[in-house]
């Protein structure tokens, strides 16, 4: 059995992130938002601070590992919102076809023509600031390439021998998809979503940085790395400790999409048992 | 809908048209085709690339779909004519009812699944079962079609099989609900030459156990001679002889019909007959937007004559029984 080297990498990045989001009261050194001191502000990383301290002086280790817990819940939760609207509308259009395709597709191609950050911050503008319209935002607004991978797979896969055989078998349109199409899609919908989630975790940092998203002093890592922007050549530790902790987690995401989609395909699989 | 009896027919095609829709008006693919096939026997439908067989074949799944449609005629499977069914009628008696194997058992299973997994969905769907015990049957309908270790099979999934071996696995899927009629299109072309031998004879076989009934389409007379009792021989969308399937070999009445005998090779002609050339029917099957008018067969054929171009020749008894359309038959 070869090495699964990018699953394990992958897997270990974001487990590292998921665990950082769920022990985060055990991992802070200090409060990560009421800790401020304005006489230690601007502090190099050291043994007090070991990612250093930010301009009002709170820790910078114990802000990134709870900004884990919003971006990891954007992240996720936004595009889980994207994948389910995405797969449904597009497998659906393109195993049914019709109008309903057309309809989709319709939809599809006007949601490309705006700007989604744009569609994002006029959704935001509505609902307000806060995480929950976050997930709303950034769930709406992001399901199109998801969307069109789901119906041109669709559209490949009806042709196939072994949906026609289900049908011929007399199974329903809802079984066929869940069944037939759904499993036999999963690989690059899956790697779509990881890519997607880190997507959505560099979206959420826009957002907070244009005050429409994590309201201050809470701390996400977007939102970190925003207060950095005026200092990132005096302290650079500002902008490093948040920005190495997204690159990390969207390059885990991406190195599991991968090594997920080798594990879907049973092909992919030793041909001896 | 009559309570079937025990003589009615499992599958009976009368008068069925199918037509092609397009820009310039339909085009006639299979015309006044009719046939029966009894409870529990096997009937073969013969005929070259294009003769309209599968899509005949569509028609009695309930699966025509835009632009092809069927034009008129009766489709009456186990007493009931579906000729008009909505699909979710037609959903209801797939698999459980009528089901079909293909032509290409490389893609006919899905490849995320294991195969076992795929028979048992058959008896959650049809049957009502817990996954549980279906997938126990699924284990017997595998012993059934006679894979070894069923056990450890069920838990193949399709790639790790041989092409064979996945026929057997959609015979299995096929039959696991007991159908009345199964429909069979060229089940054993993408075969190899032994293992076709072992399909038909699995089919046959497991078929005659359970009292399905088989509808065979293929192009390759002698295996539909082995395994049916009548044969149904289609040229250019239309039926021109029907008889069963000894006499139609033995004294086939139709100069197509002898054409396509006389074109299969036999082991061991050359030495009886000498060195000779494979005998061949001329010409091409015409575009069904180009059927001859009369005799669909006329272009190709030595014995014809005026009236050949003209009329179209009606079904008259064979003198071994069945029918044949042919002005000049003998």
């Amino acid at each position: 059995m070869k090495m699964r080297a990018n699953l394990w990498i992958g897997g270990g990045f974001f487990a590292l992130a998921v665990t950082a989001a769920l022990l985060a009261p055990v991992l802070a050194t200090h409060d990560p938002v009421l800790g401020a001191d304005l006489m230690r502000s601007e502090e190099p990383p050291g043994r007090e601070f070991w990612f250093g301290s930010d301009t009002q002086g709170r820790d910078i280790w114990s802000r990134v590992v709870y900004g884990a817990r919003i971006s990891l819940t954007v992240g996720v939760v936004s595009q889980l919102i994207n994948s389910v609207i995405g797969t449904v509308l597009g497998i659906t259009a393109g195993y049914w076809g019709g109008w309903w395709d057309d309809l989709v597709s319709g939809l599809t191609n006007i949601m490309l023509a705006i700007p989604s950050l744009i569609f994002a911050l006029a959704i935001m503008a509505i609902l307000g600031p806060g995480l929950f319209s976050l997930l709303i935002a950034l769930g709406l607004t992001n399901w199109t390439f998801t969307c069109r991978i789901a119906r041109a797979q669709a559209m490949a896969l009806k042709s196939q021998g072994y949906v026609q055989a289900a049908k011929v078998m007399g199974s329903g349109d809802l079984s066929i998809m869940l069944r037939e199409l759904l499993p036999n899609m999963a690989g690059p919908l899956i790697v779509i979503a990881t890519l997607g989630m880190g997507g959505s975790i560099l979206a959420e940092a826009a957002l907070s940085f244009l005050g429409l998203g994590i309201q201050p002093p809470f701390p996400s890592w977007g939102s970190m790395l925003s207060d950095a922007r005026d200092n990132i050549r005096a302290v650079p530790w500002l902008a490093a400790f948040p920005g190495l902790a997204i690159f990390f987690t969207v390059l885990g995401l991406n190195l599991l999409g991968d090594g997920l989609r080798d594990i879907l395909d049973p092909q992919s699989r030793s041909r001896l048992p | 809908m009559n309570p079937a009896t025990g003589d009615t027919a499992v599958l009976e095609i009368s008068e069925l048209d199918i037509a092609l829709a397009g820009d310039k008006g339909p085009t006639q693919l299979v015309d006044r085709v009719g046939f029966s096939i009894p409870r529990g026997q096997a009937f073969g439908l013969v005929g070259e690339s294009g003769c309209g067989k599968s899509i005949t074949a569509l028609a009695v799944m309930g699966l025509l779909r835009a632009p092809l449609m069927r034009s008129s005629g009766q489709i009456m499977l186990d007493g009931r004519n579906i000729a008009g069914a909505s699909e979710a009628e037609m959903r209801k008696l797939r698999g459980r009812h009528v089901s079909m194997i293909f032509q290409e058992p490389m893609t006919a299973l899905n490849p995320l699944q294991p195969i076992g997994r795929q028979i048992a969905e058959m008896f959650v769907l049809h049957e009502g079962a817990t996954w549980k015990e279906a997938d126990a049957r699924a284990i017997e309908a595998l012993r059934h079609v006679r894979v070894p270790a069923p056990e450890r099979r069920a838990r193949d999934y399709p790639h790790q099989l041989s092409g064979g071996m996945r026929q057997r696995v959609m015979i299995a899927i096929a039959l696991a609900c007991r159908p009345k009629l199964l429909v069979a299109d060229e089940p054993t072309t993408a075969l190899d030459v032994t293992v076709q031998a072992e399909i038909v004879e699995l089919m046959a076989t497991v078929c005659a156990a359970q009292g399905t009934a088989i509808l065979m389409i293929s192009h390759d007379l002698g295996l539909v001679a082995r395994m049916c009792t009548e044969i149904a021989v289609m040229y250019a969308g239309r039926i021109v002889e029907q008889g069963t399937a000894g006499d139609l070999l033995r004294a086939p009445r139709h100069p197509y019909t002898q054409g396509l005998i006389g074109a299969v090779p036999r082991l061991g002609a050359r030495a009886a007959g000498g060195r000779r050339k494979l005998a061949e029917i001329e010409g091409v099957v015409p575009a069904p937007a180009s059927f001859p008018g009369g005799c669909r067969f006329h272009p190709r054929c030595s014995r014809a004559t005026g009236v050949c171009h003209t009329d179209v020749p009606l079904a008259k008894p064979r003198p071994g029984g069945g029918v044949v359309c042919c002005h000049h038959d003998g």
